[in-house]
Order: C-alpha cells, then sequence, then structure tokens
C-alpha cells in the first residue's frame, strides 16, 4: 500500500510526461510481459488440461466403445451402450431418483432457508419501529450453518445409525418406541419406496443451515428503513415477507437455486455410504453417480459408465441453459 | 457480517421479562398484540427445533462413541454409563484411522498450497493482463464449474495410472500416490479457485502495481511482494474454502487410492462404515468419526465468520 503515494504525490503532469516517453520506447509494462505471462499461466493451466479436461473430452470417447477397462484392447461399438442405457431399467429408476431429487431438493431446502432466514433476522418482537432479529440468532447460525462443514460421509453415517433398525442401535426407532409412537417404527432403510426420500431429507438437512446464512446476508443488506415504513402502515408479517423481504433477496434466492440444483445431480455420497454401492435395496435408491461408479470399478464396464456420464452432462447442460434463460427473461420482464 | 450480532439486543424487554404494555390505545405501537405475541412465540419454537433436529444427531454420535458396543446396543438413547476411551484407541489403531488421518493431512498439505498458489498466480495473470487469448483461457476454467464430476471419473484413472509410467517423474504419480491425489484435487479446484480470485484480483487498485513498474520492479516481484499480500483476504476466504473441501473430498480418493493404506480419512471412514455391519463395532466406528469431525469443528469454531462468509460469498460471485 505505501506504494501509492509516490506515484499519488508526485505532479501528476511530471508522471504523465514520464510515462509518455517511457511509452514511446517501450512500455514498461510490456517489458517482460510474454515471458511472465507463459511462466504463470503453464502450471495451473497444465494441471488443469491433464488431469480435469482430457478426462472429460475422453470419456466422449469411451462411451463408444465396449472398453472393460481391465485389457488394453477394445472395440469401437457405436451407439449400443446408448441403446442398453435406454434399455436399462437400473438407469432409469436413477434418473428417476435424479429427478425426484431435483425438484425437491431446491423446493425444501430454499423454503426452510427462508423462513429461518428471515425468522432469524426480522421475525423478532415487533415493538416500537424497530424490526429486529430474535434473541440469540447469531447462536442459530452457528447452529444451523454447521453441517454444512461436516464431510457428507459423516454425514451419511450418523444418519445411516439414525435410521437403522432398533437392534443396531437405530436412534430413530428407539426415540418412537420411547414416546410410545410404537406404530411409526419402521425398517426404514429396508423400505424401496422410502429410500429416496430418506435420501432427500438428509440432503435437506445438511444444507439448510447453508441458505439460512447466505439469506441471512441478503436481508441484513435491507435497509431498516423499508421495514419501518412496512410497519407504520400495519403491514403483517405475512405481507412483509412476501412484499418487501422476498422480492429484495430474490436474486440470492435464483442463485441459490442453481446451486442446489447441481448439488441435487449429485448425492452421490449419501447413498454410496447409506445404502452401499447398488443404491439399496432392489437397487431403489440408486442415483446416476453411483451407476456411474459401480459399472465402472465394480462391473468392469468401463466404456458403458461412460455412456452414462455422458447422459449425466446432457442433462446438467439442460439444467444450466434452461435456468439461464429463465432467468434472463425474468430480468428483461423486470426491467 | 459483523453487524449481524449488535442489532439483536437493543430492544429487548427488561429484567423481569415482561414486555411493557402500552399505556393507552391511542399509544399502542401497531403490530403488538396477543395474536404477535403468539407467533413470536411460535417463531422461537421453530427456530429451536431445528436448532435440535440439527444437533441431536450429532450429539448422539458423539455420545455413541463412548459407549460399550453393548450399551449402544441396548440402550440407544442413554448416558453412557463410563467413558470407553478403548473405542479411541480401536479406532486410532485397529481400524487404522491414524493411518488415514496422517494421509489426509499429508495430501491436504500439498493440494492446498498448490491450489492456492497456482490459482492465484492463473487469476492473476487472466484479471491483470491483456493478451490474446486471455478470454478463452479464463472461460475454459469457468466452464469446468458445471462439469458433472462423475463423467471425469473413468478416464482420470486412467490418466492417473498413465503417469505412473513415465520416465523419472513416474514413481512419484500413478495410482495410490499422495502426490496424484494432491494433484487431481487441485485440477478439480482450479475453476472455482480462478473464478473467485479473477474478480478480487480485478478489485484491487491498479495504480499500486503501474507505480511499482515504473521503478523497475520486474513482474515476478511485483506479484509475489505487492499483489499477493494485498490479495490477503480473498485468499484466505477461499483457502477455508478449499481446505474444507479437500478435507471433505469423498469420491476422488475412492478412485485413485485403492490401496488400503493409502486411504484419506473420509474414504477410510466411509469403508470402515461399510464393513462394520460384518464386524459389529459400532462404538469404534463413532470413535473414528469423533475424530474425523474434530479438526473441522475447530477451524468452524475459530474461524466460524470467515467460513460462512467464505462458503457462502463464493456462490454469490
Amino acid at each position: 500500500m505505501t506504494l501509492t503515494e509516490p506515484a499519488g504525490a508526485a505532479p501528476a503532469e511530471e508522471t504523465r510526461r514520464q510515462r509518455t516517453q517511457r511509452t514511446r520506447s517501450r512500455s514498461p509494462m510490456k517489458r517482460g510481459m510474454y515471458p511472465f505471462i507463459l511462466t504463470f499461466l503453464l502450471p495451473p493451466v497444465g494441471i488443469y488440461a491433464l488431469y480435469m479436461l482430457s478426462p472429460y473430452i475422453q470419456a466422449i470417447y469411451i462411451s463408444f466403445t465396449d472398453w472393460s477397462g481391465l485389457t488394453t484392447d477394445f472395440n469401437v461399438i457405436g451407439f449400443d451402450n446408448y441403446v442398453e442405457l435406454w434399455n436399462d431399467d437400473q438407469i432409469w429408476t436413477a434418473l428417476r431418483n435424479n429427478l425426484i431429487l431435483l425438484v425437491f431438493a431446491p423446493v425444501l431446502t430454499l423454503l426452510l432457508g427462508l423462513f429461518f432466514a428471515s425468522m432469524l433476522n426480522v421475525g423478532g418482537k415487533r415493538r416500537g419501529v424497530a424490526v429486529q432479529g430474535v434473541r440469540g440468532s447469531s447462536i442459530y447460525r452457528i447452529v444451523y450453518f454447521f453441517p454444512q462443514v461436516l464431510s457428507v460421509v459423516i454425514v451419511g453415517i450418523v444418519f445411516k445409525y439414525v435410521f437403522a433398525p432398533e437392534s443396531a442401535g437405530g436412534i430413530l426407532n428407539s426415540l418412537f418406541s420411547f414416546i410410545g409412537l410404537d406404530g411409526l417404527t419402521q425398517l426404514w432403510l429396508g423400505e424401496p419406496s422410502y429410500l429416496i426420500w430418506i435420501v432427500l431429507l438428509v440432503m435437506t438437512w445438511s444444507f439448510v443451515g447453508f441458505y439460512v446464512v447466505l439469506f441471512s446476508a441478503a436481508m441484513q443488506s435491507i435497509p431498516k428503513e423499508i421495514y419501518e415504513a412496512a410497519l407504520l402502515d400495519g403491514s403483517t408479517r405475512f405481507t412483509t415477507f412476501r412484499r418487501v423481504t422476498l422480492p429484495l433477496v430474490w436474486d440470492t434466492v435464483q442463485v441459490g437455486w442453481v446451486y442446489m440444483a447441481i448439488q441435487a445431480m449429485d448425492g452421490f455420497a449419501f447413498v454410496h455410504i447409506m445404502l452401499g454401492v447398488h443404491g439399496g435395496v432392489d437397487g431403489a435408491g440408486d442415483v446416476l453417480g453411483v451407476a456411474i461408479y459401480r459399472e465402472a470399478f465394480s462391473n468392469n464396464d468401463f466404456g458403458y459408465a461412460s455412456s452414462i456420464g455422458v447422459l449425466m452432462l446432457v442433462l446438467t447442460m439442460t439444467i444450466a441453459v434452461l435456468f439461464m434463460r429463465i432467468m434472463r427473461r425474468e430480468r428483461v420482464e423486470l426491467a | 457480517m459483523s453487524t449481524t450480532t449488535t442489532m439483536t439486543h437493543d430492544h429487548e424487554p427488561d429484567g423481569n421479562g415482561q414486555p411493557p404494555r402500552p399505556v393507552s390505545p391511542r399509544r399502542r405501537t401497531p403490530g403488538v398484540g396477543p395474536g404477535e405475541r403468539a407467533i413470536s412465540f411460535l417463531n422461537g419454537g421453530f427456530l429451536l427445533f431445528w436448532a435440535l433436529v440439527t444437533t441431536l444427531p450429532l450429539l448422539w454420535a458423539m455420545l455413541s462413541s463412548f459407549k460399550t458396543n453393548g450399551e449402544f446396543r441396548t440402550d440407544p438413547m442413554g448416558l453412557p454409563s463410563g467413558l470407553e476411551w478403548d473405542n479411541f484407541a480401536r479406532a486410532w489403531s485397529a481400524a487404522n484411522i491414524g493411518q488415514y488421518f496422517l494421509n489426509s493431512i499429508i495430501v491436504i498439505s500439498m493440494s492446498l498450497t498448490l491450489t492456492m498458489l497456482f490459482g492465484s498466480m492463473g487469476a492473476y495473470v487472466l484479471a491483470r493482463y491483456d493478451f490474446p487469448g486471455n478470454r478463452l483461457v479464463y472461460y475454459v476454467f469457468v466452464a469446468g464449474l458445471v462439469l458433472p464430476v462423475f463423467l471425469a471419473l473413468v478416464p482420470m484413472f486412467f490418466v492417473v495410472r498413465e503417469t505412473g509410467e513415465l520416465p523419472l517423474i513416474g514413481p512419484m504419480l500413478g495410482l495410490n500416490s499422495y502426490l496424484s491425489l494432491a494433484l487431481v484435487y487441485v485440477a478439480f479446484s482450479m475453476p472455482f479457485t480462478v473464478f473467485f480470485l479473477t474478480a478480487f484480483f480485478r478489485t484491487l487498485p491498479s495504480s499500486v502495481s503501474e507505480a511499482a513498474i515504473m521503478d523497475g520492479c520486474s513482474h515476478f516481484r511485483l506479484f509475489f511482494t505487492i499483489m499477493l499480500p494485498m490479495a490477503k483476504p480473498g485468499i484466505v476466504s477461499l483457502a477455508l474454502f478449499n481446505f474444507l473441501g479437500h478435507w471433505n473430498q469423498y469420491v476422488l480418493p475412492l478412485v485413485i487410492m485403492q490401496d488400503g493404506d493409502k486411504r484419506v480419512l473420509a474414504q477410510g471412514l466411509g469403508t470402515l462404515a461399510a464393513n462394520t455391519g460384518f464386524r459389529a463395532d459400532w462404538t469404534a466406528l463413532f470413535a473414528g468419526l469423533v475424530i474425523a469431525l474434530l479438526p473441522v469443528l475447530i477451524v468452524y469454531i475459530l474461524f466460524q465468520k470467515q467460513v460462512q462468509a467464505g462458503l457462502t460469498g463464493g456462490v454469490l460471485k
């Protein structure tokens, strides 16, 4: 920072004259610039290209082969993998589950996040003209956010045992028995139709805190005067939320939605830890990420695994493009 | 973020907890009444409920790590009768968590250093220098943000295996190598790191660097002695972000570290959980879980403002 002073303190004319003089001969900014740029760009670009970009490009080629991964030779089989994909019921299950997560995870997580964030920031007692958060809101924020910094593996293991049968330490069933609701005890992870919904709940559990903090930051930047004006006009809590808070944090909600949609397309670690590599009972809790891993590293069918990967890429890109179009349209309408 | 805590207690009722009642209907402030109070009460209930939903499973996991296996099975809700430190000993040595912990530290010390160094180098050049292809390189990096990691898994496995065949450096790379895993982490952290830091370097004033160059400072010295220190706030919050990301990474080590002794912590814990079903040593599993959880908990408690700002700020930029 100290270096700004000489430049700023020196008479402006003098520096300008110096600068033009040097530019005429050779700009000092340009001196040694290209070797520098090359040296600085080579390591990051090189590692990125080798370990990340080139695999993506190879994956598309591998998806057209019958490569087992065990041998060096393989045949190019055209679209056979994709035809197999179309006829594979397990892939349809995985796809359906990913779509369930894609639709419900953002809705559930963002609604809860908005609800708790508005409680914390503007939900306090409304006395006088001040709008305030509830008591202890900073502690709530710390507690709510904590699952977000935990490894998904830890979250997965904890909930695997929360939903386990009572004889294996399942705390949820024990809790139900304890409060006399024996009828609600279930073999939670043994019932195929529950699996993906349990994954959805656990995913929501671990992400809500993130959105509480994200939306809190957005709500903190809303000027207090707006709330005071709404309060003086006799606006109810709900109206204030709908007419004031929500429109002013809407941009953040949109960004949060995209981020959660990306998370919902993943779900690998939750499913792999809680339900295992086959996606639980009857494979009912399978997701595409787990299917790719299973086909490649358990079934040694690298070609097929890659074609599932391409399906996932197409899906992700479609979602990204759709979102961008929706957002652009909305921005145009607002303007 | 610094204003968040100060605003909460300004208008709390005085010591006896009773809010003073409005004196006359005319002085009554809008929105305060029995209905309002009921809503406030309900709000508090919801907030407390979610706090319990968040903490109780984790608290239960921590308590379980001190129980005996018998207690865990027969009395899952009770408190442990004594502190079974032996669970931690079994987790640390028999279940190999100690080795995994060490592996994680080795990998992360390399991957975090390289990510931050290379990421800030690339971002700096892309943010501050105008050269042909600048935009192209930038967008190639940013495109990585939307690519699903699973598509890359299979070929990445082979790329890593092939690098093991290289002359000279081969033995250091290949599968089951700390350096390979660290480099893969670096590659997969590049899109976000470059994206975030490019935006950050753009915000720094250009007068400083111009003046330094006028004074004959080289581009290299300018970066390491002036620009890098100036970008410290951005680099710190992103380093926290990457630390958590690398520490918690699961699928990449699952593919690269297939040798049992080379597993990193999250991965080792996952394998332990998968095998615990047969050996029925649940409490050692939970002890291992607590060992893995503690470093993150400590980092979070010490830096919770920065962590929250780093993780959420990243999404917004």
